[in-house]
């Protein structure tokens, strides 16, 4: 829920971070909020700001406390917040490619057993909705992305599987993700994108922002393992658009 | 002028850091960089160094280092580890000159759980997003986003002599008892009862050995909470102490994820961060509530102590060990005379 009033609450991390909290559950009104003051604030940082962390419902706020007080960062928090919201400059609708062929795809017959689905219905749906990139954490590159349809909506597995592969797609407790290095997960791989989150070699290592929409186009195996092979030389094989 | 820092054995868990690497967290990428940030700037800085420079992660499982291709300043800072230069023990806290053929081992001693070895030059490595700071789940940084193992050669550019004798550092701020671990409570100290945040301060808690770069366990009375252990994940900073289902308090430290899911009831203050970083497993601890203003006056003192010049002391010998005497006799010739006479 929102909090009714508009003001974010203000929670000290230690003496050195301050989180901005605006709401506590999962809601994109409550994230617009965090990505407005995070735009807002690194649009013109005081000095000793270190680094934002935007997350589903609130921003940590990164500060050296011997050149930043925490009072006058904290009036600056609220003032921002309080300033009506401006148009998020830069969000951007990225389509990427996704192969759900059973290769790609080890976990998919294990989430249509479970939902009662086919496994070519498990693959349409995921594919057929529009996600919002809630926030990074857990690994570098993992995305963790709002807006699964909730036919897909299976819990967690009750003990993690051994290491996703590379740039999996992934379902569990409600909630999508795109999981760019290979961890052990308690989700459900469900297909696997060439596309990388996380390219270290070019000159923006992270194409994809928190607040932009992700769409996924189906591919066959053939067309994953050629669109893997120019990925993996450096090529974009993702497309973006801003939004409307 | 380039000299080279040979690894000749490594135990498990050493690697370079530098002060971490800043401005991803939001990608999910962690920071990692010392886990003594207090002790690792202090080698530094004792070489002239930046505060931030690459310099070694040296483990409970020590390491053994030699010279290659010219003497090589050298500086050690951090827990009570034992250090010897080809036999001669030297003071935890030390500045020397490695030449090639001689070697300094590292290990672990009475007390602390990591030392930092500073190279007097640049170690010459690549950057991964602007750092060098090695973090070993992500394989990034370092060497190969590895740890160090014998046979590693580490490049040092620019690299200069240090003292001619070895020197001890003068330090005093890094004698830090880790009895007393200081705290600013929440950000989620409210899905705590008062007893609860009660216990919780009254500890003691005991540091376990199950502890790496990414969290410090601790043992104790469990916790319990007053409305469930799962919120919607959040960022964390270094040293929040997040209290899972089962309600043992777990300080997540510089190799910790950049978000988590469970209540963090406390953040441990920066400067005491070093402080519990270094206590060995089993070492009873307990937390104590600060305000800000403490924690940042702490943060105060902590950067005066690193702003001025670091004082170096020569050693003054109390014991006479055989090694030394032979050494003194050797360059007197007298052994040779004595050589003499052997069979």
């Amino acid at each position: 829920m929102p909090f009714p009033s508009e003001s974010p609450r203000l929670l000290d991390a230690g003496e050195a971070a301050l989180v901005a909290e605006f709401g506590t559950t999962v809601d994109p009104a409550i994230h617009d909020r965090v990505l407005a003051l995070d735009d807002a604030l690194r649009a013109a940082p005081p000095e000793g700001l270190r680094e934002t962390v935007p997350t589903y419902r609130s921003l940590m706020i990164h500060y050296d406390p011997l050149v930043l007080d925490r009072d006058d960062l904290a009036d600056r928090v609220l003032a921002l917040a309080a300033a009506p919201g401006a148009a998020r400059a830069g969000a951007a609708v990225w389509t990427l490619p996704c192969c759900y062929d059973p290769a790609c795809a080890e976990d998919i017959g294990a989430v249509a057993q479970a939902t009662g689905l086919t496994v070519e219905r498990v693959a349409a749906l995921h594919a057929g909705a529009e996600y919002r990139v809630y926030m990074y954490g857990f690994a570098p590159g993992f995305a963790y992305l709002g807006g699964l349809p909730r036919e897909l909506a299976v819990s967690r597995r009750a003990t993690p599987r051994p290491p996703h592969p590379a740039n999996a797609l992934l379902i569990g407790g409600g909630l999508a993700a795109v999981g760019t290095f290979p961890m052990p997960t308690g989700w459900y791989v469900v297909g696997r994108t060439p596309e990388r989150l996380y390219a270290p070699h070019q000159p923006d290592p992270f194409p994809v922002a928190v607040g932009d929409t992700l769409r996924f186009a189906a591919i066959d195996a053939a067309t994953f393992a050629d669109l893997e092979r120019r990925a993996a030389a450096g090529e974009l094989v993702a497309q973006r658009r801003e939004a409307a | 002028m380039t000299a080279t820092l040979s690894i000749l054995s490594a135990g498990p868990g050493v690697t370079l850091q530098d002060g971490g690497r800043h401005g991803y967290l939001r990608y999910g990428i962690t920071a990692a960089g010392p886990m003594d940030p207090l002790a690792h700037a202090t080698a530094n800085r004792a070489l002239g160094n930046s505060l931030g420079a690459t310099a070694l992660e040296v483990s409970l499982g020590g390491v053994e280092v030699t010279a290659e291709g010219g003497p090589l300043g050298i500086a050690l800072a951090g827990g009570a580890f034992r250090i010897s230069l080809d036999g001669t023990p030297l003071p935890a806290a030390c500045a020397l000159t490695l030449r090639p053929g001689s070697s300094l081992a590292v290990r672990a001693g009475r007390a602390g759980a990591w030392t930092y070895l500073a190279v007097a030059g640049r170690l010459d490595l690549p950057a991964t997003l602007g750092a060098t700071a090695t973090h070993t789940r992500s394989g990034f940084g370092g060497l190969d986003g590895r740890a160090l193992r014998a046979g590693d050669r580490l490049a040092v550019a620019e690299a200069r002599p240090g003292p001619g004798d070895p020197h001890a550092l003068v330090a005093p701020w890094l004698v830090r008892p880790a009895e007393e671990i200081r705290v600013v409570m929440g950000p989620q100290d409210d899905f705590f009862a008062v007893d609860q945040i009660a216990a919780f301060l009254a500890g003691p808690w005991t540091v376990t050995t199950k502890g790496d770069r990414m969290a410090c366990f601790l043992d104790g009375t469990p916790l319990t909470h007053a409305k469930g252990y799962n919120i919607v994940s959040d960022g964390i900073a270094m040293g929040a102490i997040q209290v899972p289902g089962e309600g043992w308090p777990i300080v997540l430290m510089a190799d910790r994820q950049s978000t988590g899911g469970y209540p963090k009831i406390a953040t441990v203050i920066g400067p005491d961060l070093g402080r519990l970083a270094q206590a060995q497993g089993g070492t009873r601890i307990r937390f104590r509530a600060v305000d800000r203003a403490e924690a940042v006056a702490a943060r105060r003192s902590e950067a005066a102590s690193l702003a001025g010049t670091m004082a170096l002391e020569p050693l003054i010998r109390t014991d006479f060990s055989a090694e030394f005497l032979l050494g003194r006799n050797l360059i007197g010739g007298v052994v040779d005379g004595a050589g003499a006479h052997a069979p």
